[in-house]
């Protein structure tokens, strides 16, 4: 009887996800096994059932794994840069000494509810290696000026900074919680057996903060590996592909040559590797908090 | 004083849209009983806007013709039209980017338009520009009637090239660069000759079209890349970062050419009509004299250039493709090219057109007019933004690898890799329409 109504009062629910996230899913997976394009749209006589071809093919592309290349590089660069400047503003906003702290923390969270494409295009002005204002700082310090969005090799590390800028005010405000719910009282006990500041932090805050930083690392992970806006606005995937993402690979074969069949398996393997990644750090934290 | 003024407020409203309502039936009433056919036009950004104002004049010389516009950002304009088909809510008629054309006919979507053209006492196919009426065929068949033409030549700063010792724009590859090299003398490291973004490909697919041999070969089943021309025109590009006439940078990173040319930043751009209008409200009037135009040079002489432009198309699902083609036939009328000119600055795609004082007394047009008669289409098949792009990328690869101590060796071999790369990568992107080209071969006899 409880289980009939339960199950009632969540299939309103249920039934929502099944049409709008389950079926297209499997739909996607179907069409992932087809060479579905541009003539299939036109007559599904067009549309061959091809196997694992595309599977095939994506692996022997170079693109797809310098965009993958790129992609990790991306979210291994920027997403500890990311979280470590998440902590390290939380960290200083929880201090003692901190006045205005509502002021500081609107400042630092701005960033993240501001639209995306709007702030990438005056970071392109930020980043223009004649005009821009970051060479401009460079200059003052003797530094010769970056192409910062032009050349191959800097274009990434300027989405990085770009993305770090962009995003770190959403965890910072998640670990200000985290922090928040620590009791005084273990600082004070630890300052009483004579711990410094640094040994407070290492045994105190970074431990009594290891379930919230499992779940930023887990978000921001998944979230970088998803990269994407910022090329699409500020670089168009280049100079020379450098700033290509896995996601915005898929994005071009998809939506810009309507390859869905092929989009569709990239899709797929983005996700198998994201999947991985989770899984992965799933197990590390598990056996972190057994040791 | 009326008697409405003492009714409650209440009363006042009924009886006003009561009267309104009256007026509007009589006003039906005296139009009288001819039913109205809705013609449905599509057009892009700016074109949407101005057409709307050409309209008015069409459905006055058409009673019972009306017709609604409706304006597409260019951004989305490609995606709307595909999702209209598959959603079978296509226009009747719709402004269509002449590169567009060969796919949405291999959806078969449009109607052919031979016959109509046929037996149009206005639109007369010898009258427009060869190259241009060109890309409206796919197959042989007529689908399209070119509304404006746009195509790409040199811009370039009069008083810098005077400066280094010429008064008279490139004839040919030869004496471009001859020219540019002395003007790189002349403004040094920091400035440049010619731009050539890397993240466009029109650049050099219009020196690509200027060679003898098509890009694709065997009714565009397969690349044709490494042939004489291709690896001529490449050798020509490369050659320009070689000796770093061109600076190593994309359109992006440049943010703003016309400011850039009048900075001096370089010389020579290749760009189109629009840049007359933004250069003119752009650079400072001391600097208006020293910009001009010219026809884009040739390996030996004057040059072929991109057919570019809208087309105007009737869909094959239209129930109106009468009233459809009849506005093709007004908006094909030399006199409303004249004002649509007027309006956006688009360069009409017929001779007659053209055929006029505001034409004649505008130099800068005047290189467009000479160039008009020398435009190529590229290869009518689906896939051929794709393969464009995909020489922009394996071009952009080669430019970022010659440095000014390359050898003419060197050269030749990167040019090589590049046009059997491309060849490979285009014979792959090839494969389906190989694939439906062979079925249809095969179920016919």
């Amino acid at each position: 009887m409880t289980s009939r109504a339960a199950w009632t009062f969540v299939s309103p629910a249920l039934i929502a996800i099944a049409i709008f996230f389950v079926v297209p899913v499997i739909a996607a997976l179907g069409l992932s096994f087809t060479d579905f394009d541009i003539y299939g749209v036109a007559d599904r006589h067009n549309v061959r059932f091809i196997g694992f071809d595309n599977y095939r093919r994506l692996f022997a592309t170079p693109l797809f794994w310098s965009a993958l290349r790129n992609t990790v590089f991306f979210v291994a660069v920027g997403a500890p840069l990311s979280i470590a400047a998440s902590l390290g503003a939380a960290v200083l906003l929880d201090a003692r000494v901190v006045r205005a702290r509502g002021v500081f923390r609107t400042a630092l969270f701005a960033p993240v509810v501001t639209t995306v494409v709007a702030v990438a295009v005056i970071w392109r002005y930020i980043f223009h290696a004649r005009y821009g204002f970051l060479n401009y700082v460079l200059g003052w310090i003797g530094l010769h000026p970056i192409d910062w969005l032009g050349d191959p090799h800097w274009s990434m590390p300027a989405m990085i900074v770009f993305a770090v800028w962009k995003n770190f005010g959403y965890n910072m405000i998640i670990f200000v919680a985290g922090l928040q719910s620590i009791p005084a009282d273990l600082y004070e006990a630890a300052r009483i057996d004579g711990a410094g500041r640094l040994a407070q932090f290492r045994f105190i805050t970074v431990p009594a903060l290891a379930p919230t930083m499992l779940l930023v690392t887990i978000l921001t992970m998944v979230g970088y590996f998803q990269l994407f806006a910022e090329p699409y606005v500020m670089t168009r995937g280049g100079p020379a592909q450098s700033t290509t993402s896995v996601l915005y690979f898929m994005f071009e074969e998809g939506f810009k040559w309507w390859n869905l069949g092929y989009a569709s398996a990239i899709a797929f393997v983005l996700f198998a590797i994201m999947l991985g990644g989770t899984l992965l750090q799933l197990a590390l934290a598990r056996r972190w908090s057994r040791a | 004083m009326t008697h409405a003024a003492g009714l409650p407020r209440g009363t006042r409203m009924v009886m006003s849209v009561v009267v309104a309502v009256v007026v509007a039936l009589g006003a039906c009433g005296a139009c009288g009983d001819r039913r109205e056919t809705t013609v449905r036009l599509w057009a892009m950004g700016r074109e949407g806007e101005v057409v709307a104002q050409l309209v008015p004049e069409f459905e006055r010389s058409h009673p019972g013709v009306h017709v609604e516009v409706q304006q597409l950002p260019w951004t989305s304009a490609h995606e709307k039209l595909l999702t209209a088909y598959v959603g079978d809510a296509t226009p009747d008629i719709a402004q269509l980017g002449n590169t567009w054309l060969p796919e949405l006919a291999a959806l078969d979507a449009l109607a052919p338009l031979d016959t109509a053209v046929a037996a149009s006492t206005i639109v007369r196919s010898a009258d427009y520009f060869p190259g241009i009426w060109d890309t409206n065929q796919v197959e042989g068949v007529l689908y399209g009637v070119p509304w404006y033409v746009d195509t790409r030549l040199l811009f370039y700063r009069r008083d810098i090239l005077a400066a280094a010792g010429f008064t008279r724009p490139p004839g040919s590859w030869a004496e471009w660069l001859t020219q540019m090299r002395a003007i790189k003398a002349q403004v040094g490291r920091e400035r440049f000759a010619l731009l050539l973004p890397l993240d466009e490909f029109e650049q050099l697919l219009s020196l690509a079209l200027q060679g003898d041999d098509p890009l694709l070969r065997d009714h565009g089943q397969f690349g044709n890349f490494r042939t004489a021309g291709f690896r001529r025109a490449l050798t020509f590009y490369l050659q320009c970062f070689i000796e770093q006439l061109a600076p190593v940078t994309t359109q992006i990173q440049v943010a703003n050419v016309w400011d850039e040319l009048g900075r001096g930043y370089f010389t020579f751009f290749l760009h189109g009509p629009w840049s007359i209008g933004e250069l003119k409200r752009r650079l400072p009037a001391a600097l208006q004299a020293s910009w001009a135009t010219a026809p884009l040079p040739g390996p030996n002489g004057p040059g072929a250039a991109l057919a570019g432009g809208s087309s105007l198309v009737v869909f094959r699902r239209s129930a109106h493709p009468r009233e459809a083609w009849q506005l093709i036939e007004y908006l094909s009328a030399p006199e409303i090219q004249r004002q649509f000119y007027d309006l956006t600055g688009n360069l009409p795609p017929r001779r007659t057109s053209w055929d006029d004082a505001r034409f004649r007394s505008e130099a800068h047009v005047q290189a467009f007019r000479d160039q008009l008669e020398r435009v190529r289409r590229t290869p009518p098949v689906a896939e051929w933004e794709r393969i464009a792009t995909e020489m922009r990328v394996i071009s952009e690869r080669a430019a970022r690898r010659v440095s000014p101590t390359t050898t003419p060796a060197e050269l030749a071999a990167i040019v090589d890799a590049a046009a059997t790369e491309l060849d490979a990568h285009t014979d792959q992107l090839l494969e389906k329409r190989r694939w439906m080209l062979g079925r249809t071969a095969r179920s016919a006899p």
